[in-house]
């Protein structure tokens, strides 16, 4: 494409994405900071019942929970005397796409119908192209998956082409990419081409289907234990999966469960770089989109996201490459449950938080995934050491991203590690408040919805802006 | 290797040139240029590897490129033996028979 046609492109990027979801995000906004966020979801969403239909109908939702009895014995030896939380695990794999991206692709794709489009487009290297293709063959639309999928050297991470043969199993078309973001101007293209319905992971219909996650949970869990687990721990990514998963126990009265976020560790990777693409072991799941998506959630390809993690997070930790392959060995010798490593992040962590719970106490992993050839622990592996990563026994936190796996020694060495939440709402507040002409222009009704956003009060907020206030003063006067 | 039409064949294709690439991506992604695979149907009487083809994809989307493969094939699988993984369950298991006893 020429640069010409390419700016051209984007400047019809808002016309093509509106045709493309028919959201009007503008009824939405305030001119300001500030955007009605619940009214979003309520008004182009839908009810948790309908949803529940909705999914019900394509066999998608009311997975398993599994008391992982093992695996809190073995955590036990890791712990203090009377700690060690018990850890239960609610197995998403059982969708049919194989992931809890399934109750997302199920609500846009039957949207997508409603509305008479004829299929349905959705960039991801992820599950997420299972789950649009598998519910685009069971509800009769046509689909096409974008993958950033290979370097430069046309080497692709085993992890993405099993995703693209699920997808070409379920009769998708899969547009495969190298490494960049300009993907999105592909996506475009493709949008407009086709005229399809854009099946975005962050529409409000995609996260509103992530809700009867954490509604069925907080069920189970009382049917289970009597009452709703303490916490948590939710992989995130883009944000969608703890949006969905916290609406869900909140609409289902569990307001007071501890919600936990859970990354990959991929410190000093660029998401967009060539070299390093193949250097990683985890494609998603991962600080990388974790930690931007947190702080600047409408980056994503819709106006507004509706995946906003910081309003429901109550702590965000990472775990290291090694220690999730770890316990992903761990969980299939164990508990005689074998998922792919991507899905258990939030086990890895869990593992870790328990020890530091009482033993009557109750943490929850809400996912788990399918895993196959290429998306398993051995092929990818494999594929690290072949790819010059160092793979060896030792203590985790020595692990370098794109250097080398540590697998740890011993359980007791897997850690999940806290990152510093008031870092990130500062950041969040910053790059919000970076989107305006002046400072000044913050109204009341912003610094409400920023203290919303970053689940603190609004004297919070307004500290937040006075300090950068000062460092925007201090930059002047420079 | 010789392809006729209706053979199910892979496509490659430059999207972006270097130059054409976005300014905001790291040096090494700029040093190299944007490409697309995709796979369909040949359109064409007749091609070669190499050559600049017509395809109609598996959903009917007619689009052209450079045939690379012909019948394109998955070659991903369950990689070469990590002895290290061997370790993991006899460890976690030894840890809670100890428990046990």
């Amino acid at each position: 494409m020429s640069a010409k046609g390419y700016n051209e492109l984007m400047a019809r990027k808002g016309a093509i994405m509106k045709s493309a979801v028919q959201i009007d995000y503008s009824q939405f906004e305030s001119g300001s900071i500030a955007f009605d966020y619940e009214g979003m979801m309520e008004k182009v969403g839908y009810s948790l019942d309908e949803i529940k239909e909705i999914q019900l109908s394509t066999g998608v939702g009311n997975t398993p929970v599994y008391e992982l009895k093992n695996l809190t014995a073995l955590c036990r030896k890791t712990a203090e005397p009377g700690k060690g939380a018990r850890i239960f695990l609610k197995d998403e794999a059982a969708n049919p796409s194989g992931s809890f991206k399934a109750r997302r692709a199920a609500v846009s794709v039957y949207h997508a119908k409603k509305l008479g489009y004829s299929g349905v487009i959705a960039a991801t290297s992820g599950n997420y192209g299972a789950a649009v293709a598998s519910q685009a063959a069971m509800q009769g639309l046509k689909c096409i998956i974008v993958q950033e999928c290979y370097d430069s050297q046309w080497k692709g991470q085993p992890e993405i082409i099993e995703k693209a043969r699920k997808c070409e199993a379920y009769g998708a078309e899969v547009v495969q990419l190298s490494v960049g973001p300009e993907l999105f101007y592909n996506f475009l293209q493709l949008l407009e081409e086709t005229g399809y319905f854009n099946a975005s992971l962050y529409t409000p219909f995609g996260i509103a289907g992530v809700e009867t996650l954490g509604f069925e949970l907080s069920e189970q869990m009382k049917e289970k234990i009597g009452r709703n687990p303490d916490a948590v721990v939710v992989t995130t990514a883009g944000g969608g999966n703890v949006t969905g998963t916290a609406r869900g126990l909140i609409k289902a009265g569990a307001e007071d469960v501890k919600i936990v976020g859970a990354s990959v560790d991929l410190k000093g990777l660029h998401m967009a770089s060539d070299k390093q693409f193949n250097k990683k072991s985890f494609t998603t799941g991962h600080t990388g989109f974790g930690i931007p998506f947190a702080t600047n959630p409408d980056r994503s390809d819709v106006p507004r996201s509706a995946g906003r993690p910081l309003r429901y997070m109550d702590r965000y930790v990472t775990v290291r490459q090694g220690e999730v392959f770890y316990m992903t060995e761990t969980l299939a010798q164990l508990e005689g449950l074998e998922r792919g490593p991507a899905g258990n992040v939030s086990l890895a962590a869990a593992f870790s938080i328990a020890r530091e719970m009482d033993e009557d106490q109750v943490i929850v992993v809400q996912e788990t995934e399918y895993t196959g050839a290429g998306k398993h622990i051995q092929p990818q592996l494999s594929f690290a050491r072949d790819n010059g990563i160092e793979l060896r026994f030792g203590d985790p936190a020595e692990e370098v991203p794109g250097e080398s796996i540590i697998l740890p020694e011993y359980p007791s060495m897997i850690r999940a590690v806290d990152l510093d939440l008031d870092k990130i709402r500062y950041s969040y507040i910053r790059n919000c408040v970076a989107k305006l002409d002046n400072i000044e222009d913050v109204g009341d009704e912003d610094i409400q919805f920023m203290a919303d956003e970053t689940n603190v009060n609004k004297y919070v907020v307004k500290k937040i802006l006075h300090s950068l206030e000062g460092r925007i003063e201090s930059g002047k006067a420079r | 290797m010789n392809a006729e039409k209706g053979d199910w064949v892979r496509i490659h294709k430059i999207i972006l040139t270097t130059d054409e690439r976005a300014p905001q991506i790291p040096e090494d992604t700029k040093k190299v240029p944007l490409e697309m695979w995709d796979k369909g149907f040949l359109l064409n009487d007749f091609a070669s590897i190499g050559d600049e083809v017509e395809v109609e994809t598996i959903i009917g989307r007619k689009l052209s490129g450079k045939m690379i493969e012909i019948n394109p094939q998955f070659d991903h699988a369950w990689g070469k033996c990590i002895p290290e993984i061997l370790h993991i369950g006899r460890q976690v298991k030894g840890i809670l028979a100890k428990e046990e006893n």
